[in-house]
């Protein structure tokens, strides 16, 4: 290989590297250049005052506090929907399942992982639709949908993730309290789960992540522009994530269009602190074990 | 006692692993479910051909899939280099300190949501192409593929560096024994020793591309046609199922999208099992 084929192929992986750094830049500095401006209480909360918004004793009209509420409702409710069965699920593929079995399971939650979320939107739809149909009139697409169609998203993150750090312990935690006459279940909730908890909390945190960021799932099941905070769990709702896509796609004022680049500033802000303390989870659960298998 | 929790506990969890599993089905199903009364009328043939015109009883998807295949195929073009080059320089090239960093950057960059994507681009890179083509509204082909390349660069990145990171040290220390440049060991010790790595990352890139419906939806302009080239608007299947759910529950139109969606689900399961084929998600697990 002569010299100026190599030389080009360093200066192309460096290329490529500045390219990356300097779209993102672009992107996050376009941004912030945009939305600082606009980032203000007023922003949050319109002109009604923070205390009496928090308070829930007025509504927010111009504001984006119902998107914030919103999304910050939705999230909890789906997590809490995952959690349990996330985890369940993860421990039983981890400890209990049988090797005939797991290819299966795999396949299946691998499936699940992959599937575009619009497809999941599209699945709650239908869900609502079926229900509206069989069940009773009042169910039309709604936050309760929605943050069954979210769970249903982010639930396989939960299951690698939970898997994955029981699994992944060295072989001598796992045996020790086994062998000192611990049953299975009292192994697993004493012993392995306490011992790689910030493996699942990261996927944990992950999972809202993907939750908060998500758009297409919510803007099938029930999403609105205007709804102001949700009073029951059949209602509609606002999300800050589809009220940025609401204001891109058909904004009529200057003013709230600068109110779009703030709720973007505020979702992005949200999601990289998320992902950011995920890895670093991640990273300390990995390293834990590292040193000493 | 003890025995009696225990029972119920494994119980319990073999039922969420069930219930997991079987969300994948339920999904399947609802598609299925859906699109039945279309796929009954035997107007498979009517849904693969040209056109969409629901006055007329037309509703013929083509244009989405075209316009699908070529965004995704279009994002893969552009991200592929870049993604091999980045990995290289991440794995390869530079030193450990600004190796790390950058990594760091390209894991950020998995977490920016893609509504954000979409909303920068309308204002920062879709008058820019405009200005380009001197002609339409600058939402086309061209604007949707270079952001959904930015996407999907993370992951190629990502997934191609840990390929390039996982060859083995001996034959580095072979490669570096026979005093081969850094280049002369890409080429020919780590990328032929990788190349499922760099498959698999790509093939996942693919999934993701096709998958995504935010940005084709924001600036690929969605007009219903087959796109003629890369200045020309088009439609996905994802934005079209978006766009589509119509309050009337009987039309045709609206069954339609199940029918998007089931091509969807496919093409996902297609992904997953090309990967195990690779030897994917073997890989994933050791790590």
């Amino acid at each position: 290989m002569n010299r100026p084929v190599e030389y080009t192929i360093t200066f192309f992986a460096w290329i490529s590297g500045i390219i990356l750094v300097a779209a993102i830049g672009m992107l996050i500095s376009f941004l912030l250049y945009k939305g600082i401006p606009s980032l203000n209480l007023s922003l949050v909360f319109g002109e009604t005052s923070p205390l009496d918004a928090l308070l829930i004793r007025k509504e927010v009209v111009d504001g984006l506090f119902p998107a914030i509420v919103g999304t910050t409702l939705l999230v909890l409710t789906s997590v809490i929907l995952a959690i349990p069965v996330g985890v369940a699920c993860g421990i039983y593929l981890a400890e209990y399942c049988k090797t005939r079995w797991k290819p299966l399971y795999n396949f299946f939650i691998d499936v699940l992982a992959g599937i575009p979320s619009i497809l999941v939107g599209l699945f709650g739809f239908a869900l609502s639709v079926f229900l509206h149909k069989h069940l009773s009139e009042h169910i039309y697409p709604c936050f309760l949908i929605s943050s069954l169609a979210l769970a249903c998203l982010v639930l396989p993150y939960i299951i690698r993730t939970t898997e994955q750090s029981l699994g992944n312990l060295p072989f001598s935690i796992k045996t020790t309290a086994l062998s000192l006459g611990a049953s299975r279940l009292q192994n697993i909730l004493f012993v392995l789960i306490p011992h790689n908890l910030s493996g699942i909390i990261s996927g944990i945190i992950l999972a809202i992540g993907r939750c908060a960021e998500d758009t297409a799932v919510i803007m099938l099941t029930g999403v609105v522009a205007m709804a102001g905070i949700p009073h029951s769990l059949l209602s509609q709702y606002e999300a800050l994530p589809f009220y940025i896509f609401h204001v891109s796609s058909s904004y009529n004022s200057q003013m709230e269009l600068m109110k779009g680049f703030g709720a973007s500033i505020i979702l992005l802000a949200i999601c990289i602190c998320l992902f950011t303390i995920s890895n670093i989870l991640k990273r300390m659960a990995a390293n834990r074990f590292a040193t000493r298998t | 006692m003890k025995s009696f929790l225990e029972k119920y506990a494994e119980r319990g969890f073999l039922l969420s692993a069930i219930l997991s599993a079987s969300v994948t089905i339920f999904i399947l199903s609802f598609m299925f479910l859906f699109s039945i009364p279309l796929l009954k009328g035997g107007h498979i043939v009517q849904f693969l051909r040209l056109g969409w015109n629901p006055h007329d009883g037309k509703f013929g998807i083509l244009p989405m899939m075209v316009g699908t295949v070529i965004i995704a195929f279009y994002a893969l073009l552009i991200a592929t280099p870049f993604g091999i080059g980045c990995a290289a320089l991440i794995s390869v090239f530079s030193r450990k300190g600004f190796s790390s960093l950058l990594r760091k950057l390209v894991e950020i960059m998995t977490g920016i949501p893609t509504v954000i994507y979409g909303f920068v681009a309308i204002f920062l890179l879709v008058p820019l192409i405009r200005e380009i083509f001197e002609k339409g509204t600058g939402m086309c082909v061209l604007s949707a593929s270079i952001m959904l390349a930015l996407l999907i660069l993370p992951t190629i990145v990502l997934f191609i560096s840990d390929a390039f990171n996982s060859v083995p040290k001996n034959y580095l220390d072979a490669a570096d024994a026979l005093g081969a440049t850094l280049v002369q060991k890409l080429i020919y010790v780590i990328i032929p020793s990788a190349w499922k790595g760099i498959i698999s990352g790509l093939v996942l890139a693919a999934g993701r591309a096709v998958g995504d419906t935010l940005i084709a939806l924001m600036i690929a302009g969605n007009a219903l046609q087959i796109p003629r080239g890369l200045a020309d608007s088009a439609r996905t299947l994802t934005s079209h199922i978006a766009l589509i759910i119509a309050s009337d529950y009987e039309s045709p139109e609206f069954k339609s999208i199940f029918i998007c969606g089931l091509i969807l689900f496919v093409f996902t399961t297609l992904i997953v099992l090309i990967l195990r084929l690779l030897g994917y998600f073997e890989i994933l697990r050791e790590k």
